[in-house]
């Protein structure tokens, strides 16, 4: 059983880890996928807040990602095992790119499908944020506040730490305020 | 030692790179081009294009191919490992950290407003790309169709990143 679940957990990031072009963010809608769909380790919103952890530390988004889900399903030996898993196609592409094909960017039929896979992606991260938007926008603030940071990210090209650190203090804020009560999740 | 010396560069590009992939591009270029003058700039610029085309995130990517061009398949393996090694420790950390306070209700109201930002960041992401990528109409019909299969179908995301590399080679070879 105990093995099972380690190799689940390579195989899982291994697959996000092959097919993720692009980078960062490109990364989360299949690992939302997989994750909160495909192996129900996480739920929505317990996956955004692994997401705002993953954010807020250094190094890339999808490899934190893959080690603080990897620790929650298996522990240290999990999270190292996600994380071998979600690093190694890369490795293994590079590797392999670096040795043999130094000239594998200026090949025109590449380029022109990575011109197409680009799109993709970003409809693909489009996707995920409407999908997303489904549980997480079930509250009116939450809808005015997502409004507020969108226009923080994009017109005002605020940093990722600020805008999480704004997020942070907001929800604080208005718990505060209201004395209310929110809504408790599971355990990451 | 150059093994350990491509460990501690990418292990302090690691470290300083908060944010996410472009972030450490200016990071790994101080370190790498300036200060050991392991590649110089049109290499550089090279390494980003291919990071951008293959899978997997930009820094690991430049690690690895860094690496490989300074000390081999050694040196690769060393690059990457410093890259990743600070996540590692630190995502660790948090994650026992948060495992105790998560359900606290000041740690749930914090979580409550961070989840609207890390979906504006992501949305943000969408724009990013977009922007960069969609240079005509046929590109943006491409984009469009791939928004649509993905919200109306039940399409692995795999398959579509497949359909819009052949719709590539189609339109711009």
């Amino acid at each position: 059983m105990k093995n099972n679940k380690y190799l689940q957990l390579f195989t899982t990031f291994f697959k996000i880890g092959a097919t993720t072009f692009g980078g960062g963010y490109a990364m989360l809608p299949l690992i939302k996928r997989e994750v909160v769909a495909g192996q129900g380790w996480l739920g929505d919103e317990e996956f955004l807040d692994v997401l705002a952890v993953a954010q807020s530390l250094p190094g890339a988004v999808a490899v934190n990602t893959a080690i603080f889900i990897g620790h929650k399903v298996g522990g240290a030996s999990g999270a190292i095992i996600a994380m071998l898993g979600a690093v190694l196609p890369s490795f293994l592409v590079i590797l392999a790119i670096a040795m043999f094909f130094a000239h594998f960017a200026e090949n025109k039929i590449v380029a022109a499908a990575f011109g197409g896979i680009r799109l993709a992606v970003a409809a693909l991260i489009a996707a995920a944020v409407l999908k997303l938007g489904r549980t997480v926008f079930k509250q009116k603030q939450s809808i005015i506040l997502w409004g507020i940071f969108f226009i923080l990210a994009v017109v005002f090209k605020l940093h990722a730490m600020l805008l999480i650190a704004a997020g942070a203090a907001a929800g604080l804020l208005l718990h505060s305020r209201q004395g209310g009560k929110t809504n408790k999740g599971d355990t990451p | 030692m150059i093994l350990l010396q491509l460990f501690l560069a990418f292990f302090k590009i690691g470290i300083f790179s908060i944010g996410g992939g472009y972030v450490m591009l200016p990071l790994i270029e101080k370190e790498i081009i300036t200060t050991h003058g392991w590649l110089t700039m049109a290499e550089f610029v090279d390494i980003v294009a291919i990071a951008e085309m293959t899978p997997g995130p930009i820094a690991i990517n430049s690690a690895t191919f860094i690496g490989y061009r300074t000390a081999g398949f050694f040196g690769s393996a060393a690059a990457t490992a410093g890259v990743v090694m600070p996540s590692l420790v630190l995502v660790l950390l948090a994650a026992t950290i948060l495992k105790q306070i998560y359900r606290h209700e000041w740690v749930q109201a914090a979580f409550g407003g961070l989840r609207p930002a890390v979906m504006a960041l992501i949305a943000n992401a969408a724009i990013l790309i977009g922007q960069t990528a969609i240079k005509d109409l046929a590109a943006a019909a491409i984009a469009a169709g791939a928004f649509l299969l993905l919200l109306k179908t039940r399409l692995h995301p795999v398959m579509i990143l497949v359909f819009a590399a052949l719709a590539g080679i189609i339109i711009y070879k």
